[in-house]
């Protein structure tokens, strides 16, 4: 198969097209503006739907109403832009809509600058929106990742119901690497959408409808429950992770996305030193793949959260590490991306850093 | 001889009075003495030999309650 | 024996959640009337609000969504782009379409979505009790305007038929009222021509239904509907203020 040198934001645009993406709506906002651009002419060239929507709440809301009638939806946006989408989400999640949300990091909060970021964890995972739910996260690392992870992504959201966000940083997104467009997906079985609100003409079964309220509580806490258990399903059949070198590991890093990429060439700097780093790469962020921390051997010094943030991941890290080993941390913030020789540093002061 | 034929479905009535009001021929009245099963006073026909079949009760009636049928001249 | 009226079968069998003489129940009925009459409600997908009416998608006998407060517009917008030959409608309350709605109600007129609004405007917000909306009258008084609404602090009645009609994307746009059988008749019409505009493709078309809301008011149903026909269309005068001309036009 060729590869192509691509832009990461083009290489989103195209490989939401390879996942059978039906309608995309979005907004203006930097550091992911080419997936908009490139989208708006090669959908309407497919005599698909793209829409340039007000706002960002306007386009999650789009969203919603495609979806809600049967589409391969798609949004992107950026930080500020995907705080203004978390009412959407809450209601997509509510009302158990399939969708793709793509989130291109950059420094916060508030305008916060248009450098890459990874301070928007708690955002992704822990939701902004009201309510009880969850978004399936995913975190790749590489142009590459990202179109695989992405062209799945639709099948992903079709199988549960449910949002998937593919979450990257503004480096990603602005970087060009060689990629394959056409390596063959998953097969997964997703079953006819019987739900739709596509016309009483078109369907079985009375009329659909997408909704979110319930005013009783007894039938609230009960759709509660079916979206738990929906989410313990993902739990259990989607979690993905990358463990490297845990073996005899004297230290571990725990890192994803662009972090995940620098802190390799940090492992190498290590192990010249004589010092063996395994990593922990979350590739999904929620569910959070704890199992992997029990990888980890006895001999262990301890683990080395690093992110692009004040620390968001640390309480993962610190849940799932259930107080065996000391955990540092190590962060860069506002744009601003570590050299290689700062994780290393890192390691080598590694009592210097770690947190209560 | 009536024109129209006005039929109630007393149990969805709400007791608002807006096909009292807009009766032309001003033959419905709420029976102060009568309720359904939620709490509402009821409406009536007072003479229903002058209804004209205008509909004018039907169409204000924000619940659907009332069914016109016309005698066919 | 002919039936001259009976209810539509635009409307499904759950029992109204209005009080007693409110507006709602009959605009409800006027747009499935028009539904069931035009044939379309087995290829229309309604989209219900926040407000008194958050119940609509109980109502009315089509598929429906639910959106979240103001957001109708843009969901009816993704759901006509992705079905643009079925008929699509929002039905909005005051708080709604001109409050946190109005980013959303523009922009889909704007584009000419090929949507029909309809704007239900009572002057007040209902479900929550009675509070000023953007559409309350000077003097108005209500929860949060108990001295009566005063344009220095509140700002002025807003005009939505007004404004909208000065945006290309709009097809046809009508101002009615419900207060009596010949103005609600009349606004049965106007409803009836939006959607005709709505099956041609003409464009966004939006009909303002001036209403009551007897509860919040402090009156009776009757005195509600005569407050409507004697002060709000003082502010809300009715009238086409937009129309593209003959839908049957090539």
């Amino acid at each position: 198969m060729s590869k192509l040198l691509m832009k990461g934001n083009e290489a989103i645009a195209l490989a939401a097209i390879k996942g059978g993406v039906d309608a995309f709506f979005g907004y203006p906002i930097t550091p992911q503006n080419e997936i908009p651009e490139y989208l708006s002419k090669y959908l309407l060239e497919q005599n698909k739907v793209f829409v340039q929507a007000e706002s960002e709440i306007a386009a999650i809301n789009m969203v919603y109403g495609a979806s809600g009638a049967g589409a391969r939806v798609m949004t992107s946006s950026s930080s500020p832009g995907i705080a203004l989408k978390q009412e959407g989400i809450s209601y997509l999640c509510g009302s158990e809509l399939p969708c793709v949300i793509v989130s291109v990091m950059r420094g916060g909060p508030g305008l916060g600058g248009i450098q890459p970021s990874q301070a928007d964890y708690y955002q992704a995972t822990r939701g902004g929106g009201n309510g009880d739910y969850q978004v399936l996260v995913y975190a790749p690392e590489t142009i590459q990742e990202t179109i695989d992870i992405l062209k799945e992504s639709f099948d992903i959201a079709d199988i549960y119901r449910n949002p998937v966000m593919i979450l990257v940083d503004g480096l990603i997104g602005q970087m060009m690497e060689s990629v394959e467009l056409d390596k063959p997906k998953k097969n997964r079985k997703i079953l006819k959408k019987d739900y739709t609100t596509c016309g009483t003409d078109f369907h079985q079964g009375g009329k659909n409808v997408i909704n979110s309220l319930f005013l009783d509580p007894v039938k609230l806490e009960a759709h509660n429950h079916h979206l738990y258990e929906k989410y313990q399903m993902i739990k259990k059949q989607e979690t993905q992770v990358e463990t490297i070198g845990l073996d005899d590991c004297q230290y571990v890093i725990v890192a994803y996305g662009t972090m995940a990429r620098i802190t390799r060439s940090a492992i190498k700097s290590l192990k010249e030193k004589g010092i063996k780093v395994g990593m922990i790469r979350p590739i999904t962020l929620w569910p959070y793949p704890k199992k992997a921390f029990e990888l980890i051997p006895k001999s262990c010094q301890g683990i080395l959260c690093a992110e692009m943030s004040m620390g968001q991941m640390l309480d993962d890290v610190q849940i799932s590490n259930k107080g065996r080993f000391p955990v540092a941390f190590f962060g860069r913030v506002g744009g601003m991306v570590p050299e290689p020789e700062e994780i290393v540093d890192a390691i080598l002061n590694f009592d210097q850093k770690v947190v209560d | 001889m009536a024109k129209g034929i006005v039929t109630f479905e007393q149990e969805k009535c709400k007791g608002c009075n807006l096909c009292v009001e807009y009766c032309p021929k001003h033959i419905l009245y709420q029976d102060k003495k009568e309720f359904n099963e939620a709490g509402y006073n009821i409406i009536k026909i007072s003479n229903p030999d002058l209804c004209i079949g205008c509909a004018f009760c039907a169409i204000m009636c924000p619940d659907s309650v009332i069914k016109v049928e016309v005698v066919d001249s | 024996m002919t039936i001259k009226y009976q209810k539509t079968k635009g409307l499904t069998d759950k029992p109204l959640t209005y009080c007693p003489g409110c507006t709602h129940g009959i605009s409800h009925k006027l747009v499935a009337e028009v539904l069931e009459e035009l044939g379309v409600l087995g290829k229309t997908v309604g989209v219900a609000s926040v407000g008194c009416s958050v119940y609509a998608y109980e109502f009315f006998n089509c598929d429906m969504q639910q959106a979240p407060h103001g957001r109708a517009c843009a969901e009816a917008t993704g759901i006509k782009r992705v079905l643009p030959n079925h008929i699509v409608f929002t039905y909005q309350g005051d708080g709604d379409l001109a409050s946190i709605g109005i980013a959303e109600t523009i922009h889909a007129a704007n584009r000419g979505e090929n949507i029909t609004v309809i704007f239900i405007n009572n002057a007040i917000y209902g479900m929550t009790g009675g509070q000023m909306a953007p559409t309350s009258l000077i003097g108005q008084k209500t929860t949060t305007s108990q001295e009566g609404r005063q344009a220095s602090i509140h700002g002025n009645p807003i005009k939505i038929s007004e404004i909208f009609s000065q945006i290309e994307g709009v097809a046809y746009l009508e101002r009615v009222a419900l207060y009596d059988p010949k103005h609600v008749i009349s606004a049965k019409k106007a409803i009836k021509k939006a959607f005709e505009y709505q099956i041609a493709k003409k464009g966004f078309t939006m009909i303002e239904i001036l209403s009551s809301c007897p509860v919040n008011w402090g009156m009776n149903p009757i005195d509600a509907l005569k407050w409507v026909e004697k002060e709000m269309t003082k502010v809300y005068p009715l009238g086409v203020f937009k129309d593209k001309g003959d839908i049957y036009e090539t």
